[in-house]
């Protein structure tokens, strides 16, 4: 935040560590509300039943209850494990989540770094899990975990790129790789000269915005692509020998992912924190609005993810590869030569 | 990762194994995965010893017998009726339909028919217990390949049928109903209509999950052309029911050998699928859940006044002879051979039970296959643990 | 495709939606359904929506022939044994004594009759099949629905006499049947 905002100036430090700090609670509350609105409330709509009723009014205290059963658990490893690796394994996976929540931005000036090839880094850092889940899978000495956590890295990496090629649509739209300046093309663009929506990306670049979302639901390993967690052999994949905070940071960092992704999504191609700038609003109102923006949208695109994961049977690990080579990329590519042709013809 | 090398795990396993006649060759390749008695994909405690090669099947073998509970033997010490109870326990899911055989083999030695109306109360039960049981099938086959919302539907619409049962019994799971000569009391007052809601609702769950489970691709893709059960190799192998229709096996002991219950008063069809695949044993069993609802909606229409118990002993002791009576239960093809001496205890019940020859099919069906698709072949299959154990 | 289903299902064209949109649409009806049990403008009520009955807060009413627990009328009980002896578990325990009745004239001689001790039903070790009851010849154990009666010792479930006695309040009245039926409705001796 700006001295614009606070009003008094602030050391680069003390800036920094606010803004990390705000961030930090923002994304725990944000993943904690998206946990029982969508595992614990939705999916036991859609099941015909009530889920977590007991715990505080309606449930909702159920996640705390969960964190302090989780807490208060054994840490145990297996004989043959690498301590190290096994208990950096989990960090690693959390630091990518959070990483990734360092250049989203949530209002014109909140954002913890605006950096100028902003796209690029979250892409780039959201690939750092798939090191943790080998190295979870290694360091658990045991078979299926390995089996899983291989299945795993094989899918992420499959899936990075239709992720990659789909955003390259929405990068030349706007013609930047800065995410404030994606959201910026999108609150003021018009669509035929009518300016009253903006111009979010979703309407002209969909079969990008298809395209990334499937690749969201695999870099997720969400139902149908959950091969490597919910395998055959195997309860929890390359999770199965973890226990207690260790197991309980896996879980945060899934929907806190879940609802970084979709952050990212709703920035790319739903325009973010900004609502059109036709409307007129100004800076100070958005840097308040602003947040509240994007956590909408990003809920709502989480929970078209839940839906979609608990709506579906699963591929098989060949079938989703398939899906991924053969079917995603060369639509994605496609999508970014039409972009590019419309781009200069128009 | 260990120290201990295959060729150190392949003796042990070789040694504990013995008694699960487990062909292993010194293979310095491949890895042998116990899908051991506690996991989610089998339906209880069966194990699969299944060599891999990495991600296929080289050969595997189930070992059953974690549940036997020795039915046969304690049939030896109990009375008829204590029998029933006890064999209700065998197939746990439809449980009315273990009765049945039990005690069509029974009036055979005693000579006795039970009265009209006792037949078609039994039939209507026999095919709500076979709802009962395929309703959970259908969701159970979501569970396996990772659909988790059917089976909570599954489970939902199945408590209306066991509601059923329960008013007309007394137990949801366990009904004990069937007596030598009839069944054990009449219907309740307003139990026929409800049960034509109850069916009415049975069609639409149907509908459902054809919309949400079979329709979807995702299950498609699993379940096209995996495990595919040739017709000869299923009779060799001694499949029934609705392995043996999906593969175009037009068999059904309801209609080609029924006795003692009331089906040839009722207008219904056979449904067999020439595939033989997955997704064949999936759609059939579908089509069977639709048709015995439509059954019972006739079986309720017309069920003939009269008594339900014919005349029979108090103290019941059977006389002396053999009788071999199977029906078309839920699971396949469910069979009673009782041996009597006259006494009040059978001397000798041999039960033939649907998911033992159903499962010996395994280690030729799981050769060659991926992982994942032994969850869907071994879903698909259908066994009870209870059934295969006894 | 040859899994075309002849049952009388209407077969109209419409247009095929992809099987996964289809899925994905039943779900979210069901998820509607249980939010919205009036519809959509009533506001959301879930827990009429689902399916789920929450106990111990919401308690289901079973069946009235539900096998919940057996009743025991002492005085038609002969002591006869014959429920000791039917049950597949043995799990009832009886103990009689031979006494003298008050004669049932005046001037008449005493009766010999069999006087309970003890009657118990270990509930353990009981499979609710309902031998007993139904080999009972002189109306002396009834069915309950009642079915909350767990305890926190194992040595609890061992229902005596008195406690027998006790469930005999909540067994209900026998249910009138079908139309059709040539069997006489019992009644329960209150």
């Amino acid at each position: 935040m700006s001295a614009a905002v606070l009003g008094i100036e602030l050391a680069y430090w003390q800036s920094t560590l606010i803004r990390v700090v705000a961030g930090l609670v923002a994304v725990l509350l944000l993943t904690g509300g998206v946990v029982y609105l969508y595992l614990f409330k939705f999916v036991s709509f859609m099941q015909s039943r009530l889920g977590p009723m007991e715990a505080g009014p309606y449930g909702s205290l159920q996640l705390l209850a969960e964190v302090g059963k989780w807490l208060q658990k054994e840490d145990i490893h297996t004989e043959d494990s690498d301590r190290l690796v096994f208990g950096l394994a989990p960090a690693v996976v959390l630091s990518s989540t959070f990483l990734m929540f360092v250049v989203i931005p949530a209002g014109p000036d909140l954002v913890i770094a605006n950096l100028g090839t902003g796209v690029y880094y979250v892409l780039a850092v959201s690939a750092l899990s798939v090191l943790g889940i080998l190295m979870a899978g290694w360091a658990s000495a045991n078979k299926y975990a390995l089996m899983g956590a291989l299945r795993a890295g094989g899918q992420l990496i499959a899936y990075e790129l239709p992720m990659v090629l789909a955003v390259l649509g929405v990068v030349i739209m706007a013609g930047s790789l800065n995410l404030q300046d994606i959201v910026a093309a999108q609150a003021g663009g018009e669509i035929f000269g009518f300016s009253g929506i903006g111009n979010p990306y979703v309407l002209t670049q969909f079969v990008a915005f298809a395209v990334f979302m499937i690749a969201v639901q695999a870099e997720l390993t969400q139902t149908p692509f959950d091969m490597p967690i919910a395998e055959s052999e195997l309860v929890a994949g390359y999770q199965v020998e973890y226990s207690g905070i260790r197991f309980l940071v896996y879980f945060i960092s899934e929907f806190a992912t879940a609802v970084a992704f979709a952050a990212v999504a709703s920035t790319l191609f739903l325009g973010g924190w900004a609502l059109p700038t036709s409307w007129g609003l100004s800076a100070g109102v958005m840097n308040v609005v602003g947040p509240l923006v994007v956590a909408t949208k990003a809920v709502l695109l989480v929970g078209v993810v839940f839906w979609v994961r608990f709506s579906f049977p699963r591929f098989r690990e060949d079938q989703l590869q398939k899906l991924a080579w053969k079917v995603l990329i060369p639509i994605a590519l496609a999508n970014i030569l039409v972009t590019a042709v419309f781009k200069v013809a128009f | 990762m260990t120290a201990v090398t295959d060729r150190q795990k392949l003796q042990y396993i070789t040694a504990r194994a013995a008694d699960a006649r487990v062909n292993v060759e010194l293979e310095t390749e491949g890895m042998t995965l116990n899908i051991g008695p506690q996991h989610p994909a089998t339906h209880g405690t069966l194990r699969i010893v299944a060599r891999l090669d990495g991600e296929q099947v080289i050969a595997a073998e189930p070992v059953a017998g974690y549940m036997h509970r020795g039915y046969e033997k304690i049939a030896e010490v109990r009375t008829y009726a204590q029998v029933t109870t006890l064999v209700n326990r065998i197939d746990w899911l439809g449980s009315f339909a273990n009765e049945v055989p039990f005690i069509l083999a029974a009036e055979r030695l005693m000579e006795v028919e039970a009265p009209p109306r006792a037949m078609w109360i039994r039939t209507i039960l026999f095919e709500m217990s076979r709802i009962a049981n395929l309703i959970l099938f259908l969701g159970d086959m979501g569970v396996q390949l990772g659909a988790i919302t059917p089976v909570f539907f599954a489970f939902r619409d199945r408590e209306y049928v066991l509601d059923q049962i329960e008013r007309v019994t007394g137990g949801r799971f366990h009904p004990n109903f069937d007596r030598i000569g009839g069944v054990k009391d009449d219907l309740p007052k307003g139990w026929l209509e409800d049960t034509k809601a109850v069916m009415e609702k049975v069609r639409s769950f149907c509908d459902e999950i054809e919309d949400l489970l079979m329709g979807s691709e995702v299950f498609q893709q699993r379940t096209r052309g995996i495990g595919i059960i040739p017709p000869d190799v299923a009779l060799q192998y001694g499949l029934s029911g609705a392995n043996a229709r999906a593969s175009g096996i037009d068999w059904d002991l309801r209609r080609d050998n029924c006795i003692g219950l009331a089906y040839p008063e009722v207008d219904w069809k056979v449904w067999t699928h020439p595939d033989g695949d997955s997704f064949a044993r999936f759609w059939v069993r579908l089509q069977e859940v639709r048709e015995a609802s439509r059954i019972i909606d006739q079986l309720a229409d017309g069920v003939p006044s009269g008594p339900i118990m014919a005349k029979v002993p108090r103290i019941i002791k059977v006389p002396a002879g053999e009788a071999w009576i199977s029906t078309e239960n839920p699971l396949g093809e469910m069979g009673y051979y009782v041996v009597s001496q006259g006494d009040l205890t059978p001397f000798r019940l041999k039960i033939r039970s649907a998911s033992f020859n159903n499962i010996s099919i395994t280690p030729w069906l799981l050769r060659g296959v991926y992982v994942p698709d032994i969850v869907t072949i071994l879903a698909s299959l259908y066994f009870i643990l209870g059934d295969i154990d006894r | 495709m040859s899994d075309t289903p002849s049952s009388p299902r209407p077969k109209l064209p419409k247009p095929q939606l992809p099987g996964v949109l289809k899925g994905l649409g039943v779900t979210l009806r069901t998820a509607k359904e249980t939010m919205f049990p009036d519809g959509l403008l009533r506001p959301p009520a879930p827990s009429r929506g689902a399916a789920t009955v929450q106990y111990p807060h919401e308690k289901e009413e079973p069946a009235p022939r539900a096998r919940g627990v057996i009743t025991l009328v002492e005085d038609n009980c002969t002591a006869c044994m014959l429920c000791a002896r039917e049950c597949p578990d043995w799990c009832i325990y009886i103990e009689a004594h031979k006494t003298l009745a008050p004669p049932r004239r005046e001037g008449g001689k005493p009766r010999q009759v069999n006087a309970l001790d003890r009657f118990d039903i270990d509930y353990s070790l009981c499979m609710y099949c309902g031998i007993c009851v139904e080999v009972c010849p002189f109306e002396a154990l009834f069915w309950s629905p009642e079915y909350e009666y767990s305890e926190p010792r194992i040595a609890d479930l061992l229902h005596d006499k008195e406690r027998l006695g006790e469930w005999f309040e909540t067994v209900p009245d026998f249910e009138a049947l079908e139309a059709g039926s040539e069997v006489k409705v019992k009644k329960v001796p209150r």
